[in-house]
């Protein structure tokens, strides 16, 4: 594997930028568009990530030992991003997923507003590590969601979910979905697995298949 | 100068926003605050940058420090008469500026430490800051090629067409000591950039720097023409100075409940507050609802003693807050403040609409 250790790209944008191998460490931290459309290659953070992390990214990795800003994971399309801490507004906006192409975005911490916003397909797991008696996200979660899955390591679902969307608690189904994704957020992070994967867990998904149906003419 | 709004230029947005504060008073000189701004670089497009430092002109600290743009000697004679019949000039000079080559077509850039005249001061039954803060804007609406960029007490604004770093450079901004720097890198996006269109943009001491722009412009501007304003530099960013000047200084509202004017939290959240909080929330928004400000933008708000950050409520421009030991870092990238700071105590992305204040810790100690 062709792995790169970079000492001086404080505030560089475009990082890993379509990266389709490889892995790049970062120990500084990294501009905005930090793996944007990244393409199967994989990206190591040992510090923060700021602004629009992995934006419209396609397949790889991004692996971040700390939090990162706003519009993480935008209109991701495949791959995954595993943050240990939290993340800022907006994160996977716009997400989507065609087919075997599923994204997948992992919050060790909270997540800010608008998490999921016009959602349209992959998967968010917010585990809220050390938020366990407040929701783990801000205002306007799921808003406009109409595809993917939103699951939530809590007891307290926020006080505002639009009425389009089903909060469900995870049952054995879900439960199984979710654990290879703890397991490599833990094995990353050095999390303890059996902690988080024995807690209560909600999925948040639009409930019916185009909520926004009479929002469109017919033709 | 070219005026704002002349030519129908539209760029993609991005500016920079950065600062730096010492809440025990500390001074420094412009390096820091220059070398944070430029490595945001990226987010200008060199139609514009500009500083404001506090703290910078002890040896004058009760006078007023007037910072004038003049398109050529004409206005500055127009202005300097309109100046000796309101103020007792102590001192004038031109603002000491270095050649760069990036900084082109500058105008006569001067300053003056000023009081008011105490006749005319008396005679129009205002109080101090009111009088100054009129012959600022009669100046700015009236004389023609004449802007006071700068009107506040043991403060000044530096600005300029050019990348953030270069003007800088062009003001000399290593040979001033202040306790607290803004910076602002621009990339106009309706209009095209000026001298008088960089920020930071004020109003007696307190300074604006603004990344975003106002959906709400025009509804703000008629509110607040309405007590006496002029918005004569056609720009969004003027609007905030003097409605943060009405509601602060005017209205004696704090720094916080300004925020829950300009940035008031949607009535869908006010409706989840203590009955309280929703009673406070609910008459800052009735009372003073044509200053809610909508569309992105984060601001740094300078003034005598003390600093403010805000974020739209929507959050919807980036915007990071260090701090180490008794400095206090706000920049729009978290790495404009690892540069300077590389070991901080705390960092943190505000909430939208969540004010965050630092103030000296003894306000008498500049």
């Amino acid at each position: 594997m062709n792995k790169r250790k970079n000492a001086s790209l404080l505030g560089k944008r475009y990082l890993g930028c379509g990266n389709e191998k490889g892995t790049i460490e970062v120990h500084e931290t990294p501009g905005n568009a930090l793996g944007a459309y990244l393409d199967g290659g994989r990206i190591r953070v040992f510090c923060n990530a700021q602004d629009a992390t992995g934006d419209t990214m396609n397949a790889g990795e991004i692996l971040i030992h700390g939090s990162v800003g706003d519009a993480a994971g935008y209109a991701m399309r495949g791959g995954a991003i595993y943050v240990q801490g939290d993340t800022g507004y907006r994160c996977g906006i716009h997400m989507k997923e065609y087919q075997d192409k599923k994204p997948v975005i992992v919050v060790g911490g909270c997540c800010g507003s608008f998490l999921g916003e016009y959602q349209a397909g992959g998967v968010i797991l917010v585990l809220g590590i050390g938020a366990e008696d407040r929701p783990p996200v801000g205002n306007f979660c799921a808003a406009g969601m109409h595809g993917g899955i939103i699951y939530l390591r809590t007891e307290h679902l926020p006080a505002d979910l639009p009425g389009q969307i089903t909060a469900k608690r995870a049952g054995r189904e879900e439960l199984t979905k979710i654990a290879p994704l703890v397991r490599r957020f833990c094995r990353e992070f050095g999390e303890e697995e059996e902690a988080l994967l024995s807690s209560c867990y909600y999925a948040l998904t639009p409930n019916t298949r185009n909520p926004y149906r009479q929002l469109y003419v017919n033709n | 100068m070219l005026r704002e709004g002349i030519d129908g230029v539209r760029i993609p947005s991005g500016c920079a926003v950065s600062a730096i504060f010492s809440k025990n008073g500390h001074r420094r000189s412009g390096e820091n605050i220059i070398r944070s701004i430029a490595l945001m670089h990226e987010r200008s497009n060199g139609l514009g940058g500009g500083f404001a430092a506090y703290g910078i002109y002890p040896e004058y600290k009760n006078l007023y420090a007037l910072h004038l743009f003049y398109e050529g000697k004409k206005a500055k004679e127009a202005c300097e008469e309109f100046l000796n019949e309101h103020f007792d000039v102590v001192n004038l000079s031109k603002i000491p500026t270095r050649k760069v080559p990036s900084i082109k077509d500058e105008p006569l850039i001067w300053r003056y430490f000023v009081e008011p005249l105490h006749t005319k001061l008396s005679e129009s039954q205002l109080d101090e800051e009111t009088f100054v803060s009129r012959c600022v804007i009669r100046v700015n609406s009236e004389i023609d090629g004449a802007y006071i960029f700068s009107s506040g007490k043991n403060m000044g604004v530096f600005k300029a067409v050019g990348y953030p770093e270069d003007v800088g450079e062009f003001y000399r901004l290593e040979d001033y000591k202040g306790y607290c720097w803004t910076a602002h890198g621009r990339y106009p996006t309706n209009t095209p950039g000026w001298w008088g269109g960089a920020h930071p943009f004020s109003l007696l001491d307190r300074s604006v720097v603004h990344n975003g722009e106002i959906s709400s412009y025009d509804a703000n501007r008629r509110t607040i023409e309405m007590y006496g304003y002029r918005c004569n530099l056609l720009t969004d960013t003027e609007v905030i100075t003097y409605i943060i000047d009405y509601l602060n200084r005017r209205k004696g509202l704090s720094y916080e409940e300004t925020a829950s004017v300009i940035a008031a939290p949607f009535w869908s959240a006010i409706e989840r507050e203590s009955e309280e909080e929703r009673r406070r929330l609910t008459y800052l928004r009735s009372a003073f609802s044509g200053m809610l400000i909508t569309g992105p933008f984060s601001i740094i708000v300078g003034f005598t003693g003390g600093i403010m950050a805000l974020n739209d409520r929507l959050k919807l421009r980036s915007m990071v807050v260090g701090e180490k030991g008794e400095d206090v870092y706000i920049a729009s990238e978290e790495s404009a403040i690892r540069l300077i700071e590389p070991e901080l105590d705390k960092v943190w992305a505000p909430k939208g609409g969540e004010p965050v204040l630092y103030y000296l810790k003894d306000p008498e100690m500049v």
